[in-house]
C-alpha cells in the first residue's frame, strides 16, 4: 500500500478517535501535539490501527513509536510482508 | 484475534453515517431517541467510543430523557478498566438505564474502601463491581484459595458497611497459562490451578453474602480468551480485557446491573413457522414440517423449543405471534409427536392476520406487562424491521438464518438475565397463563363496570398477610427493586437495608399472597409504615401489575387504616413521588379519603388522613392476616 493511502485512512482514524475533523497527519506529529493523545488513547489508536488494516504490532514496537511517520512505516512495512 | 461481537443486535451498515449525523442534531429529543436506537445496534468498540461521547455530550447539554433509569455504578478495579466504560455505559442505555461511572483510582480499591475521604465513598455508589485481574487473584491465592476469598469477603463487608449497594464480583479470567496441561489440577498451586479454585469456590461464597457474580470464565468459554485478552496490552497497559472486546464484556456487565434493577426482560414472544418449526404449517401441513428427529434441521428446532421451554420454567413467559389462522397454528402443538412447547405452555397465543406490531401490544396487555418487557423472535427479517420500527422498546435479536444458531443467539443475547431464583420465579410463567385465563373470563363478563364486582367475586380471592421475614427476604427485595407501575415511592433497596426494617421496632411491613381459582399468585403486594409519636408514616406501597384491578389496594389500606388504629395514632401521612412509570399512583390514596397538601417542586405530593376517618372498604377479596410469631413457627 502507498503512504499516501495509508495516510488517507489513518486520517480518518485518528479524526474519529481524537473528535477532530481538522486534524492533518504529517510525518513529524507527535502524541505532545494532540492535546488528547495520552497514553490511554495511545493504545485505542493502536487497536483501531490494526483492525482497520489488518495487522498486529509488537510490545516493543507500541514502545518505541514516537511519531506518525514512524507509525506509518511500521503499516506499511507489515502488509508489504502479507503481500499487500 | 476475531474480536467478539454483539451478534444478535442488528448491524447497521451505516451506523457511521447516522453517528455523524447525531452529532450534527441539535434537537434534544430526537437526538435521545437516535442515540438509544443506535445503542441497539451492533457497534464495533470504535463506534461503541463515539456514541458514548456522543451521548456524554447530549447529557452535558440536555436533560436526560425521564424515562432512562439513572445508576450509579462503581467500578472497583485492580488493572485497568478506564477503556470499558463507553462499553458499559452502552449496554445501559440499550436498557433503559442512565449509567454513571466511577472507576478507582489505579490499584487503590482497597484504600478507597477505607478512606471516608475517598471518591469512592463520597460517590456512595449503587451498584459496586469488584474487578480483579486473573494476576491479582493467583497472587492472593499464593497459600490456596481461601487467602483471596477472604479478601473479597472483606471487600464486600466494606462495601456493605458504607454503601446501600448491591455488589457484583467478576470471577477470575483464565490468562494465566498451564504448566501440567489438561491435568493441571494436579498441581494445586500452580498459577492456572488457582484461579481454577478461586472461580469454583466463587458461587457459595457470593451465594451466601448475596453477591452477584460476572461469570468471566463464561464469558471465556463463549468467546475464547484469545478473543478477550491480548498480552500484549497487558504489559503495555495493564488492560485485561481488550479494547474490541469491550461491547460485550460491557454488555454482559450491563444485563447484570439491569437485573438488579428490574431491567430484564419477562416475556418471550416466538413467530411460529421456520421459528419453532420448518416450513409453513398452513401450506405444508402438520405432516409435512420438519421437527424432530430423523433430520438435522428438525432436531434444531426441537433444541430451540426445548431452550424455550427452560425458560419457561424459569419463570419467563411465552407467547405466540403467529400470522396463521387460529387453528392451524395451533395444530402441530396438539398433532405433532415431536413438539416440544405444548399449547398449555403458552401464556399468550395470538394467530391472525394484523399486523405483529399491533398484536405485541396485545400481547402485552393481556400480560399486563410493559413493552419493554417483551423479546420478539422472528425468523422473517421484514417483521424484525418493523417491529423495531414501530415498538423500538420491544428487543428484536437478529436472529441467524441457520436454526441450529438460534439458541446460541438468544442465550448470548442475555436478555432474560437473573440474579436470583425465588419460588416465585418458577412458578410465574404458570401465573401468567393464569393471568391470560382472567383476562379471558374477565372479557366474558363483557368488562363493563357493573360486572367488574361478578368477575371478581368469580375468581374467589383469597390474601394473607404477614410481616416481612428473612424466609420472604429475597422475594420482597425482588419486588421492591423491579415494580415500576404501582409503586408509591420507588424505592430501590439491598437485603440489608429490608433487614434493618425488619429489626425496627417502630416499622411494621406486610407482604401479601394472593391466590385465586387460577392458582397462587404469589407474593404480588408489600407495604411499610412508620409508627412515631402521633403518626403512622406510610413508607412502601406497592403491588405487582399482574394484580391490578383486583381491589387488592382496597385490602392494603383496610391493613393499613387497622394497624394505625391498633397503634393509636391521629393521623396516617404518606409522600406521593413520581416516576415516568407510576402515574397510577397519583390520585390513589385520593380515592382512599387522604387529602393532598402542596405539590412539591419535584412533583411530589404529601397526604395525610385522620386515622378518626378510616371506614374499612370492603371488596371480593377474604383477607386472613398472619402474625410474625405464627410465621415463625413455619417450616
Amino acid at each position: 500500500m502507498q503512504q499516501q493511502d495509508i495516510y488517507a485512512q489513518l486520517t480518518t482514524i485518528f479524526r474519529d478517535l481524537f473528535d477532530d475533523d481538522t486534524l492533518v497527519l504529517t510525518p513529524g506529529l507527535t502524541a505532545a501535539e494532540v492535546p488528547e493523545w495520552d497514553s490511554f488513547n495511545h493504545i485505542n489508536l493502536i487497536v483501531a490501527v490494526e483492525v482497520r488494516f489488518g495487522i498486529k504490532f509488537q510490545t516493543a514496537e507500541l514502545e518505541s513509536m514516537q511519531t506518525v511517520g514512524h507509525l506509518a512505516d511500521l503499516i506499511q512495512s507489515k502488509l508489504a510482508a502479507q503481500g499487500r | 484475534m476475531t474480536a467478539p461481537v454483539l451478534a444478535w443486535l442488528a448491524t447497521d451498515a451505516g451506523a457511521d453515517a447516522r453517528l455523524a449525523a447525531l452529532k450534527a442534531l441539535g434537537n434534544g429529543d430526537e437526538a435521545w431517541r437516535d442515540a438509544e436506537v443506535l445503542a441497539r445496534t451492533n457497534l464495533n468498540f470504535a463506534q461503541t467510543r463515539r456514541l458514548d461521547r456522543l451521548v456524554e455530550n447530549l447529557a452535558g447539554r440536555l436533560a436526560v430523557p425521564g424515562h432512562l433509569l439513572s445508576v450509579r455504578v462503581a467500578l472497583a478495579a485492580s488493572s485497568t478498566v478506564q477503556h470499558l466504560i463507553p462499553s458499559l455505559r452502552m449496554a445501559g442505555l440499550r436498557r433503559g438505564m442512565r449509567l454513571e461511572i466511577y472507576v478507582t483510582a489505579y490499584g487503590q480499591y482497597m484504600q478507597e474502601l477505607l478512606d471516608e475521604a475517598s471518591g469512592l465513598r463520597r460517590f456512595q455508589p449503587q451498584v459496586c463491581c469488584f474487578l480483579l485481574d486473573a494476576r491479582e487473584l493467583a497472587n492472593l491465592a499464593c497459600n490456596g484459595p481461601d487467602d483471596a476469598l477472604d479478601h473479597l469477603s472483606t471487600c464486600w463487608r466494606l462495601c456493605r458497611e458504607h454503601f446501600s449497594a448491591s455488589i457484583i464480583q467478576q470471577t477470575a479470567l483464565p490468562v494465566l497459562e498451564r504448566v501440567f496441561g489438561s491435568n493441571e489440577h494436579r498441581g494445586a498451586g500452580s498459577p492456572a490451578s488457582r484461579l481454577r479454585q478461586i472461580n469454583v469456590a466463587l458461587p457459595t461464597a457470593a451465594d451466601k453474602q448475596g453477591v452477584a457474580l460476572l461469570d468471566a470464565d463464561a464469558l471465556a468459554n463463549s468467546y475464547g480468551v484469545d478473543a478477550l485478552h491480548d498480552p500484549a496490552l497487558w504489559y503495555l497497559a495493564k488492560q485485561e480485557i481488550h479494547p474490541s472486546a469491550a461491547p460485550v464484556w460491557g454488555d454482559y456487565l450491563g444485563r447484570i446491573v439491569a437485573a438488579l434493577r428490574g431491567r430484564s426482560a419477562k416475556c418471550l414472544v416466538l413467530d411460529l413457522d421456520n421459528t419453532l418449526w420448518g416450513g409453513v404449517v398452513g401450506d405444508d401441513g402438520v405432516g409435512g414440517l420438519q421437527l424432530g428427529e430423523g433430520s438435522a434441521v428438525g432436531e434444531a428446532f426441537c433444541d430451540f423449543q426445548r431452550y424455550c421451554l427452560e425458560l419457561k420454567e424459569r419463570g419467563i413467559a411465552i407467547a405466540v405471534c403467529s400470522k396463521n389462522d387460529d387453528v392451524n397454528a395451533r395444530a402441530p402443538f396438539r398433532e405433532h409427536e415431536a413438539m416440544v412447547l405444548r399449547e398449555q405452555d403458552i401464556a399468550c397465543f395470538v394467530a391472525n392476520w394484523q399486523d405483529k406490531a399491533a398484536n405485541l401490544r396485545m400481547i402485552a396487555g393481556t400480560l399486563n406487562l410493559g413493552l419493554d418487557s417483551l423479546v420478539f423472535v422472528d425468523d422473517n427479517p421484514a417483521e424484525r424491521a418493523l417491529i423495531r420500527q414501530e415498538l423500538p422498546e420491544v428487543a428484536v435479536p437478529e436472529m441467524p438464518e441457520d436454526p441450529a444458531e438460534f439458541v446460541r443467539c438468544l442465550a448470548r443475547a442475555g436478555y432474560f438475565e437473573a440474579v436470583c431464583c425465588t419460588a416465585e420465579d418458577l412458578e410465574r410463567a404458570d401465573q401468567y397463563r393464569a393471568n391470560a385465563a382472567r383476562h379471558v373470563l374477565r372479557e366474558s363478563f363483557g368488562g363493563s363496570a357493573t360486572d367488574v364486582h361478578g368477575y371478581l367475586a368469580s375468581l374467589k380471592m383469597l390474601a394473607s398477610a404477614q410481616p416481612f421475614d428473612e424466609s420472604g427476604l429475597k422475594r420482597v427485595v425482588q419486588l421492591i427493586n423491579k415494580t415500576n407501575q404501582f409503586n408509591l415511592t420507588t424505592p430501590r433497596v439491598s437485603d440489608d437495608e429490608v433487614r434493618g426494617w425488619m429489626a425496627d421496632a417502630c416499622m411494621r411491613t406486610w407482604q401479601i399472597r394472593l391466590c385465586d381459582r387460577f392458582g397462587d399468585n404469589g407474593v404480588v403486594a408489600l407495604m411499610a409504615a412508620r409508627v412515631c409519636g402521633d403518626e403512622c408514616a406510610l413508607t412502601l406501597l406497592l403491588m405487582s401489575c399482574r394484580v391490578l384491578g383486583r381491589r387488592l389496594e382496597d385490602e392494603l389500606f383496610n391493613l393499613l387504616g387497622e394497624a394505625a388504629q391498633k397503634a393509636g395514632v391521629q393521623r396516617i401521612t404518606a409522600i406521593y413521588r413520581p416516576t415516568p412509570k407510576n402515574g397510577m399512583m397519583r390520585d390513589l390514596l385520593g380515592r382512599f379519603g387522604f387529602s393532598a397538601g402542596d405539590t412539591a417542586a419535584d412533583g411530589s405530593i404529601p397526604w395525610t388522613m385522620s386515622v378518626a376517618s378510616f371506614l374499612p372498604r370492603s371488596t371480593e377479596i377474604t383477607m386472613r392476616l398472619r402474625a410474625s410469631d405464627e410465621v415463625g413457627s413455619e417450616p
